[in-house]
């Protein structure tokens, strides 16, 4: 039984700014639907007292010290970027939003 | 750009309707480091100079927290009267845009680090006198720690506008500089002190997070962010009207015209029985409009998680103690405490606040100047080169001390104020302190009676008609005489005591 409606499936994508026609939506939310089943069966595990657990490490206050330490430069920065220009990452246009 | 929306009068308006405000001001902390990587964070750098693979976002990093961001926000935290948590998490708030490379803000969203505070704020008279001043208490939802996002630069189209830019171009060196974000309760009952309401908080937030020394607070280089929320309702006893969220209003001034155009706008919409939509706005400095943005996306929509990168906080309350006994003087309460110490008047005091001078004053007076003094020299003619330079007071290369020492030598009859600033110039030129100035220029005064009284016989020996005016009643024509004696000691004489000896001379 799939978890996950058509139309959840067609939010999270227009989020994701991944474009589906209604055949691939149709399709994901079937196969989203078998992952989370899989996932809900820890839902069955689920007892009062052991609070949900985000972290499964038992660490807390990891922190460092204010100190600069060495990063990258700008071409290293850079050398990975599908295109750059002035000293900066070139990415396509932005329609739709703002800053 | 989209037409000019229609406004009501904001008399009007706040006759109408009931203003309700609620202010979101992003900081920026004053760390040498970013929030979760050791890449610098300095203003104005060459861009993406100030990277790393966390502040990048690339595979496999790691972020770490900052010691000092978390001790900063527990600090401000308690400034405002907030409620530390005993636990608390980041969380990654998801939204596709390329100004942070991972796709996410790393956040917090329901465990903010701070909660549940308070501040109090002192709301000025109106100008003209007929609004008077009160005290008004701002009530804090939450600060919470997050990381502060890249610049983008849109490219082509109008303007670098981006509607209808053609690319983007990115520096990231903004990104992951530590932002603590604080959310006020939505205000109500200021009524149509509204716009006033929102700028005092802004200036009393800001002279708080100055005092406590978290950030540099420059408005206009965008280390302090305020975002206006403002919804209007019928009357008090309504529930809340739809609010508009106006973002990057980016100085006092502004906070308090975009709170004054927004009223004016809702007003306009709500009459004509329209609904306000639920939308960001931008602010136009040059217009005083604010434009349509996108409709606000719910907090669903950016599907917030605990980010499990980075593990939970659990501050020791014994360290917060420990935090809470740092807590600097609040600002309120050290300028009446110093206004009455130093004897000023409000209007004098409120020129030194605002041309942050209050620090520099205090030092002065406590390296020994007297407080009318202290603030003579640096609302004097120390502002008047601040300004002619267009730099800061603070920035002018010239210690409080040597301000003090200055005075000093005025107030010994070494300098007279004319000299002082002839000395305070060699200072101010890098020529070393003020007695070393007056010893490399000469330009002490000449107390020495002996070559005084040789000055002035020369000068009544090359006037006599001068003289014979003066002895044939005439002492008013003396004036002339000590102008000359100033000049032949130049000006390095006590003019009274020249006075005197002329009179005396040709008396006898």
């Amino acid at each position: 039984m799939s978890v996950i409606s058509r139309s959840e499936v067609e939010h999270l994508a227009r989020l994701a700014r991944i474009d589906m026609s209604d055949e691939e939506l149709d399709r994901m939310a079937g196969q989203l639907g078998a992952v989370l089943d899989a996932v809900a069966q820890v839902s069955s595990a689920v007892t009062e007292d052991v609070p949900a657990t985000s972290h499964p490490v038992p660490l807390v206050n990891v922190t460092r010290p204010d100190v600069v330490r060495p990063g990258l430069s700008a071409a290293d920065a850079l050398a990975g970027a599908p295109a750059s220009e002035d000293g900066r990452f070139r990415v396509p246009q932005i329609l739709e939003e703002d800053a | 750009m989209s037409a000019v929306e229609e406004t009501v009068g904001y008399d009007e308006a706040v006759a109408q309707f009931d203003p309700v405000l609620g202010l979101e001001v992003h900081v920026e902390l004053s760390t040498a480091t970013k929030m979760f990587s050791g890449a610098p964070t300095e203003f104005g750098a060459e861009p993406n100079t100030q990277v790393d693979p966390v502040s990048l976002g690339l595979p496999g990093a790691l972020p770490v927290l900052n010691a000092k961001a978390l001790e900063s926000a527990i600090r401000i935290g308690l400034a405002l009267n907030c409620s530390i948590a005993s636990y608390c998490r980041f969380a990654r708030k998801n939204y596709f845009y390329p100004d942070m490379p991972k796709n996410f803000q790393t956040s917090q969203y329901d465990e903010p680090i701070a909660y549940d505070g308070f501040l109090d704020v002192e709301v000025p008279a109106s100008e003209d006198g007929t609004k008077p001043a009160f005290t008004y208490r701002v009530d804090i939802e939450r600060a919470h720690m997050e990381e502060d996002t890249g610049k983008s630069l849109h490219v082509g189209g109008s303007t670098g506008r981006i509607h209808g830019a053609e690319y983007s171009l990115v520096d990231y060196n903004r990104a992951g500089i530590p932002l603590i974000e604080i959310v006020t309760r939505p205000l109500t009952g200021a009524g149509d002190r509204v716009p006033d309401v929102a700028r005092a908080y802004v200036a009393t937030l800001r002279d708080l997070l100055r005092a406590l020394d978290v950030s540099d607070v420059k408005m206009e280089q965008g280390s302090l962010r305020c975002d206006v929320n403002l919804s209007l309702r019928p009357s008090p006893d309504a529930p809340l009207g739809t609010r508009s969220e106006t973002k990057n209003v980016n100085s006092l001034r502004s906070v308090e015209r975009a709170v004054r155009y927004e009223v004016g706008r809702h007003a306009a919409v709500l009459r004509s029985g329209a609904k306000v939509v639920q939308e960001t706005r931008h602010w136009h400095e040059d217009t005083g409009l604010t434009t349509s943005g996108r409709e606000k996306s719910d907090a669903e929509d950016y599907r917030y998680f605990p980010e499990p990168d980075l593990v939970p906080i659990q501050p020791d309350p014994a360290w917060v103690e420990s935090l809470r006994a740092t807590l600097p003087e609040p600002p309120a309460e050290r300028r009446r405490r110093l206004t009455t110490d130093w004897g000023f008047s409000e209007p004098e005091m409120r020129d030194v606040l605002n041309a942050g001078a209050l620090d520099l004053v205090e030092a002065t007076v406590a390296a020994g100047a007297s407080p009318a003094t202290a603030r003579k020299w640096w609302m004097g003619e120390l502002a008047r080169r601040a300004n002619v330079e267009g730099t800061e007071l603070a920035a002018l290369p010239v210690t409080p001390a040597q301000v003090a020492e200055l005075q000093r030598l005025v107030d010994a009859g070494t300098l007279t104020d004319r000299l002082a600033r002839e000395a305070l110039e060699g200072v101010l030129a890098g020529e070393g302190s003020p007695t070393e100035v007056v010893a490399s220029r000469n330009l002490a005064m000449v107390s020495d009676d002996s070559a005084l009284t040789a000055a002035v016989e020369a000068v009544l020996a090359a006037n006599p008609d001068v003289v014979a005016k003066i002895r044939g009643g005439k002492p008013q024509a003396a004036g002339a005489l000590i102008g000359q004696v100033m000049k032949e000691m130049r000006g390095k004489a006590d003019a009274a005591r020249v006075r005197e000896l002329v009179l005396e001379r040709v008396g006898s």
